[in-house]
Formats: structure tokens, C-alpha cells, sequence
């Protein structure tokens, strides 16, 4: 089939400014960029290199404290959205440029049914009549092998799961058949299973249509599976473009070649120690909340000085175990041992070494910091109250553990946390855990919401901090790339249930559980043929072809 | 549904065991006051023998538990004693009043509360703009005067001044609905003024914080028209906010109007100032009942669980 490769979006020396401090301040620095019809661009970059600024700027949009400045030209389709009227883009928006945001959870409009929200952009612009459009959204959601596709899109947002969200969001971005399609990071918030199935659905819908698409999103892996072309992108500049294979196989500059380095860390598998007792140890724990069963008889054990990475799709109760180890949650049956002896299963009945042995850190650095605490208090806090310092014995213990997380005491000493990067954010996470002088650490999705480089960072600190204070960790990631560079066991969980368990190194040697097989294979890989070879393997028919075939019928 | 009803039904029994909290309180409140009731009718005629017959007469030498539960049962079937001034009925001397209050306080809600949304919204979709400024303004400046100030100025420009609507408000039952509203019309309007602002400030307000939600973002992004954006996209989402402003205003409008209670209170008329309390609380508690059951329905998540 010959379709149109003429170009439809051609920016050129695109300028955005935010204001902050009370003064506008230059955030993308003048960035060309040329898209043809039907062609896939993917714009990678580390979070405040500009990549939705940028998407979003595509379709004449600014968010709020921002602008485009003089100088700028986009132009879509032989039209100028820098001088269009404000109602024009406004139908532009509507009926050839969709968006597909981050989180469809929080993009889907909790108050109406899926539908409706489907049909709105249709209706608005006249290009469908409400049923006409309804019908079509079926038949998206059918192509997007979404379950019972007639009926699904009358449920609320809160009534479907995060991944079938996300495709019914595809479907609605192409409700009007747009030209061109603005994906921002569409499955950075789901498990790799998940996010294979969205993968291809998008992939196979924009094939289908001729539609172009800008990708755009911090994973490489997803962007090599995804993109013809790739734009690599820092604070607001280019860094350089080519095709994806090219730029795979062959990157210039210094800069996409660290990202691609990223996944190169790993350290070697350490053994378990041959005699003494485990420092954790999971004893066949079932728990609940409220009446509904979440945990079924989960063992595991945690040796001092190792890495156990606790894996599964969300849903699968590795939070739910970490909540029952530190007594946040008791368990209704089994128990969790401590060096042989027995925890008391709620925190409250824990004496206070008992509490000081176990420590957390979060997913949300942001979240769990206390905007309006300074550095020093939030470090501090743990400290005098496990270990009952005062004074400048306080204050040289803060500076000890500033000086662990790598963080200047003379500098951050007493900061507040929005002042800081979100690297640095989850550094003080660290910090805050060791400030008990903990022998075990239950780190929760601790890099998931940080890009690559600074992740990479935070898994070297805590591997040196392994060393130097000998903690032992639980590492909860659905992240198995995480896993593979640092863990000695990986416990992999499914339902509430432990389904395989075992040194990592025979982990990721075949044979597997079929579950651990399913994770494994999920993780998108930097080969651009990756996703294709996978589908191709798992039987899956090409969505798009039968899709295809199903049009010439009409 | 099922859940919803139950939900209701248990708001309801809480709102009946806290209404039952709220009369012992008020019972008791009244008994520690200083001297007792006897004393405050004689006055400076007591002597210990009519102090004692006064006494046994009201049934004041028997235990004061006994005595709250004999109040409490006469209450619920509507019968609150006699006012120790008037010698008459409690009951028929309120409800007359406050059938007044009820219908005074329904004029003034049923302008009040369409104005106030529907200015909410408007200056949500104009925020920031002239309009939103002078409505800000105006509502902040009637909600900052005394109720009886912004009275005397109403009467002086629509009543003295033009003549339009009539400065004296006495009502009776004969009237036609239409002689009332227009007799009451300035007092209403005075109440509207006072209540306006606070929800209008609500409304805006709540809509305003829904505006950087991403569903609002992405209904932007899908060319959905801002007035559209504001009232299919965030109102929906801001309503339980509104209701409990809403709810709260509704019970001011009832308990705030009446000015009897102070008089009841000085001259130590018990039985009014007990009939007055428990009806007001009843007031707060039926419509902070109605403002919960409203912000439930209005949340979908609620209405159309998994």
C-alpha cells in the first residue's frame, strides 16, 4: 500500500519560556524538528530536558506559566500555530492533533463514563454523530483487544484497570482519525506485562491509520520498539537525531552514549553466608485487608549482607508483604522472625530496637518528605529518637550520614526539600533510613519514578552503602532490568503467592515458573525488533493485519 | 444502590444518637445555671415557702434525670411545655415563628443558591478578569456588613427611595403567595446578600482547584470549549465541597434569622430556650445529613462501585 510520507509538522527554532521567580526563563532553546505523515518520532531525554513541552507546544499548547516565544514557527500542515486564533487551534485540537497522557487514571474525567468521553471531541467538531461515534469507539476498543469491547466503554474510569485505561485513551485520541498523535510517557505507570499490551496496540493502530505520532518518554528500550526516528534531548536542546537503528547501533555523542551505558551496571551475585540464621525471615504469612485475602502463605528468607529482590505485576502483594515485616500490617497467620526470634506482629507491641533494625524507603521521594522540614530535621529526627542525640553530637551525626548519600553537608544542611532534584530527594530518603542505624532496609519501588542516570546513581549508592555498613535490603521493583543489576535472590510473586524463588543467577536461566517467563520476556529490550519477535513467539496475530483484512471486507 | 441506602440509613441513626447527645446537653446545660427556675419567676418576691410551692408546683423537687426524660418523651411528640412568661404553650408560640423563618429562609435559599453557583461558575470561567474582581467585591462587601445595615440601606433605596417593594414585611395567612413573597421580598434579599459570597467563593474556588487536574488538561488537549471544560468537565467533580457550603449557609439562614432565643435567655423563659436549641440542632444535623448524602451521590466513585 503507497501511503502519504509528505511532511505534516515542521518546527523550526522553537523557543519556550517558563516564568518562575517572577522572571521568564528560557527552558527549550531553539529545537527543529521535521515529521512526515505516518512516521513515529521518539523524543527521549531525562525529566526537564523539555520532551512534553515540546509535545505539547506541537499542538499549540502551552501549560500555564508558559509561552512560546517570538521567533518560533510550527507548522502543521501548511498552517501556523504560533499566530492561528486561539478557537482554530481549539478545533485543531479537537479533530487532527490528539494527546494520550502519562497516567490515563488521572487523564479520564472520573465523573462521566468512558464513552461519552470518547465521543465529546466527534460530536463537538461534527465529524460524528454521538451513536456513529460510539459505534466506531467499539470497534477501536475491539482493535485494541480490549474485553467485551461492546460494553466496556459505558463503565466509569474507576470501574476498568490502569492498562485497559491506557488503551481505551489511545482509542479515544483517535476518535477524530487525527493526522497526529502526541503520546506522552503512555506506559511509563504500567507493569512491563501490561505495558506490552498497550505497546503493540499503539504500535498496530498508527500503523494502521497512516497516523504520525511523536513519542515521547525516558525508556529506551520502549522508544527503539516504537520509533522510525529518535531525537535525543537535554535541558531544552537537541542533542541529536537519526533513525533508530542508527542511532542504536551507532550513537555520536557523549551524552546518548551514557544513556545507553545505563544499563550496563551490575554487580556479581553474592552467596549465601553458609552458616548462621536469617536476618528476615518471612514465615508462612497470609494477610488481609479487611475481609479480602491478599497474602497466601508467603516464606522467604533475607541473609545479613544480602540483596532480595521482591518482583511482580502491581496487585501481587510485594508492598503488602513489606507492610507485614515492619508490622504496619499484622498478618492473620504465620510470623516474621528477626535473627531466629520472633517479631510481635504489630509495630506497636515492637520495642524500639526492634523498630530501629528495620527501616523503609519510598517510591515517592516528593511525597514522603515533609515539604516544610528542613534537611537537617528530617535526618535528625530518627537520630535523636533510636540513638538519643542531642546537640553538636547530633548535628556530626547528620553531617556523617549527608556525607554517605554523597550530598554536601555545607550545602544541604538546611535546605528544604522542594529545593532539591528528585535524585536528591530520594538521596535524603536514604539518609533518613539509615539515621536509625538499621541492619535491614525495605526499599519500596525506590527508582521507579527517576530517569535512568539518576537511577543508576541511587542503585550505586545503595550497593556502597551494602558494603560499608553490611545492611541487607528488600528491594520491591517491578523493574526487572533493577533486579538484574543488583540483586543475590529474587522472590517473584503473582496473586498474594510466592511462585518462584531462588538466586538471581538461575533466576534469569531457563527453565522458569511460567509466570516468572512472562515478566521476563516483558522487559522491551533495546533491539528494535524486539517487540515484533515477541509477538511473533507468544502467537499473538498482528492486530493491524487482521484489521486490514477486515477493511477491504466493507 | 444497596450501599448508598445503607450508608444513609447509618447517617441517619448517627444524626438520631447525636441529636439525643445534644438534648441531654442542652437539659443540663440549662439545670447549671445559677439559681433555678423558680427563682428567676418570683425574683425579688421569693420567699422560701412560694419558692417551695413554685417548685413543687413546676415539679423542679423531683431528681433532674427523671425530669429530662419526662421533657424528652413530651418533646418528641411535640410538646414543649409553657413558657414560664407567657404561661402559654411553647409549641404553638414557635411553631408559628418559626413557620415564619422557614418560609423566609426558603425565598431567600431558593434565589441564594442558583445565584451563587451559577456566579461561582461564572467567575471561574472569567477568573482573574474585571467581572471576577467587581463580583468578588460586591459579594465580600454585603457578606461584611451587619444584616441589619444592609436592611435599613435596602429599605432606604428600594422601598423609601422608589417605592418598590413594601418596607414593612408583616405577613398573615390570608395573603395570596404572591402579596407574601412581595412583602417579604427585602428581608429576603438581605439574607440572599449575606449568604451569597460564601458560596459563590466556594464554587469558584473548587472549580478553580479541579483546573489543573490532567482529565482537564486533557479535555483542553481534545478541543472541548472552556465553558464546556468548566461545566461538563470540572463542576461534576466539584459539588461536595459546594453542598456542605451550601448546607452550611441553609442552617444559618433558619437558626440565624430568629432573634427570640435572646430574648427567651434574659428573662429565663427555660422551656423556649430548651424548644429553641433542640430545633436548631435538629436544623444543623438534618442538613449536614443532607449535605453528606448529597457529596456521596455526587461522587461516582460511590454511586457506581466495581
Amino acid at each position: 500500500m503507497s501511503q502519504d510520507k509528505s511532511v505534516l509538522l515542521k518546527i523550526k527554532n522553537l523557543r519556550i519560556e517558563g516564568y518562575s521567580d517572577e522572571k521568564w526563563i528560557e527552558i527549550v532553546h531553539g529545537v527543529d524538528l521535521t515529521l512526515h505523515r505516518g512516521e513515529v518520532m521518539g523524543l527521549i531525554g531525562e525529566s526537564g530536558a523539555g520532551k512534553s513541552t515540546i509535545g505539547l507546544a506541537a499542538m499549540g499548547f502551552t501549560r500555564d506559566g508558559c509561552r512560546i516565544s517570538e521567533g518560533s514557527s510550527i507548522e502543521f500542515d501548511g498552517m501556523e500555530l504560533t499566530t492561528t486564533p486561539a478557537s482554530d487551534l481549539q478545533s485543531l485540537r479537537g479533530a487532527r492533533i490528539a494527546y494520550v497522557a502519562q497516567s490515563a487514571a488521572a487523564s479520564f474525567n472520573p465523573a462521566h463514563k468512558l464513552i461519552d468521553q470518547h465521543t465529546e471531541a466527534p460530536v463537538q467538531y461534527r465529524i460524528k454523530k454521538r451513536l456513529e461515534s460510539q459505534e466506531d469507539a467499539m470497534e477501536l476498543y475491539e482493535r485494541l483487544r480490549l474485553p467485551n469491547p461492546r460494553e466496556i466503554g459505558f463503565r466509569y474510569p474507576h470501574q476498568v484497570s490502569g492498562g485497559q485505561l491506557q488503551r481505551a485513551m489511545t482509542a479515544m485520541a483517535m476518535a477524530c482519525r487525527p493526522d497526529l498523535i502526541i503520546f506522552d510517557e503512555p506506559t511509563t505507570a504500567l507493569d512491563v506485562t501490561t505495558q506490552i499490551e498497550v505497546l503493540s496496540a499503539i504500535r498496530d493502530i498508527v500503523d494502521q491509520f497512516n497516523t504520525a505520532a511523536i513519542y515521547i518518554t525516558h525508556d529506551l528500550a520502549v522508544v527503539a520498539q516504537m520509533a522510525d526516528v529518535i531525537k535525543v534531548l537535554l535541558k531544552g536542546d537537541e542533542v541529536e537525531e537519526a533513525d533508530t537503528r542508527t542511532m542504536l547501533e551507532n550513537p555520536k555523542d557523549d551524552y546518548t552514549k551514557s544513556l545507553w551505558a545505563v544499563r550496563d551496571f551490575k554487580r556479581d551475585q553474592k552467596p549465601r553466608p553458609t552458616e548462621g540464621l536469617p536476618l528476615i525471615s518471612v514465615k508462612n504469612v497470609d494477610a488481609s485487608y479487611g475481609d479480602t485475602p491478599v497474602l497466601h502463605d508467603v516464606s522467604f528468607d533475607i541473609f545479613e549482607g544480602m540483596t532480595v529482590a521482591v518482583v511482580g505485576e502491581s496487585g501481587s502483594g510485594k508492598s503488602t508483604t513489606a507492610r507485614c515485616i515492619t508490622g504496619l500490617l499484622p498478618p492473620t497467620s504465620g510470623e516474621v522472625l528477626f535473627k531466629g526470634q520472633p517479631l510481635p506482629p504489630d509495630y506497636r507491641n515492637r520495642t524500639k530496637d526492634q523498630l530501629r533494625q528495620a527501616q523503609m524507603i519510598y517510591q515517592m521521594a516528593d511525597t514522603a518528605l515533609n515539604p516544610k522540614v528542613k534537611i537537617c530535621d528530617i535526618i535528625g529526627r530518627p537520630a535523636q529518637f533510636y540513638s538519643g542525640l542531642h546537640g553538636p553530637e547530633l548535628k556530626s551525626r547528620v553531617d556523617e550520614l549527608l556525607d554517605l548519600i554523597e550530598l554536601d553537608p555545607s550545602q544541604y544542611y538546611n535546605r528544604y526539600p522542594p529545593e532539591l532534584s528528585g535524585g536528591q530527594k530520594q538521596r535524603i530518603g536514604i539518609a533518613r533510613s539509615l539515621a536509625a542505624d538499621p541492619t535491614f532496609i525495605i526499599c519500596d519501588e525506590v527508582t521507579s519514578a527517576l530517569d535512568q542516570l539518576v537511577a543508576e546513581g541511587i542503585l550505586r549508592l545503595l550497593d556502597k552503602l551494602q558494603n560499608e555498613l553490611n545492611l541487607s535490603y528488600m528491594f520491591i521493583t517491578h523493574d526487572l532490568a533493577t533486579v538484574r543489576s543488583i540483586a543475590d535472590e529474587v522472590v517473584v510473586m503473582q496473586y498474594g503467592k510466592v511462585v518462584e524463588q531462588g538466586p538471581k543467577d538461575e533466576m534469569f536461566k531457563p527453565p522458569h515458573h511460567e509466570y516468572t517467563d512472562l515478566l521476563l520476556s516483558s522487559v522491551p529490550e533495546m533491539d528494535p525488533d524486539w517487540l515484533t519477535t515477541l509477538l511473533e513467539e507468544r502467537g499473538v496475530d498482528d492486530i493491524g493485519e487482521a484489521a486490514r483484512a477486515s477493511k477491504q471486507e466493507d | 444502590m444497596g450501599d448508598i441506602l445503607s450508608i444513609i440509613a447509618k447517617r441517619l441513626g448517627l444524626g438520631l444518637i447525636t441529636l439525643l447527645v445534644i438534648s441531654i446537653i442542652i437539659f443540663f446545660a440549662v439545670e447549671l445555671l445559677p439559681g433555678d427556675i423558680a427563682q428567676a419567676v418570683l425574683g425579688q418576691g421569693a420567699t422560701e415557702d412560694n419558692l417551695a410551692a413554685l417548685r413543687a408546683e413546676l415539679g423542679l423537687d423531683r431528681a433532674a434525670p427523671v425530669r429530662y426524660f419526662e421533657w424528652l418523651g413530651n418533646a418528641v411528640t411535640g410538646d414543649f411545655g409553657n413558657s414560664l412568661v407567657s404561661k402559654t404553650s411553647v409549641t404553638e408560640a414557635i411553631s408559628a415563628r418559626f413557620g415564619n423563618t422557614l418560609f423566609l429562609a426558603t425565598y431567600a435559599a431558593v434565589i441564594a443558591v442558583p445565584v451563587a453557583i451559577l456566579l461561582g461558575v461564572l467567575v471561574a470561567l472569567f477568573r482573574n478578569s474585571v467581572f471576577d474582581r467587581v463580583a468578588n467585591v460586591v459579594t465580600l462587601t454585603s457578606i461584611s456588613s451587619p444584616e441589619f445595615f444592609l436592611g435599613y440601606i435596602l429599605i432606604l433605596f428600594l422601598a423609601v427611595k422608589t417605592g418598590m417593594f413594601p418596607a414593612i414585611a408583616k405577613i398573615d395567612d390570608d395573603m395570596t403567595l404572591f402579596d407574601k413573597l412581595n412583602r417579604t421580598f427585602l428581608p429576603a434579599l438581605t439574607m440572599v446578600l449575606v449568604v451569597v459570597a460564601h458560596m459563590m467563593r466556594m464554587t469558584r474556588a473548587s472549580i478553580i482547584n479541579l483546573l489543573s487536574s490532567p482529565y482537564v488538561e486533557m479535555a483542553r488537549l481534545k478541543g472541548v470549549p472552556a465553558w464546556k471544560v468548566i461545566v461538563k468537565h470540572t463542576l461534576p467533580n466539584a459539588w461536595a465541597p459546594v453542598i456542605n457550603v451550601v448546607a452550611l449557609n441553609l442552617a444559618y439562614l433558619i437558626t440565624g434569622v430568629v432573634l427570640v432565643e435572646v430574648v427567651a435567655v434574659t428573662k429565663r423563659d427555660f422551656p423556649v430556650v430548651q424548644a429553641c436549641c433542640l430545633i436548631f440542632a435538629a436544623t444543623f444535623i438534618l442538613l449536614n445529613l443532607a449535605a453528606d448524602v448529597g457529596s456521596i451521590l455526587t461522587n461516582p466513585r460511590l454511586r457506581h462501585p466495581k
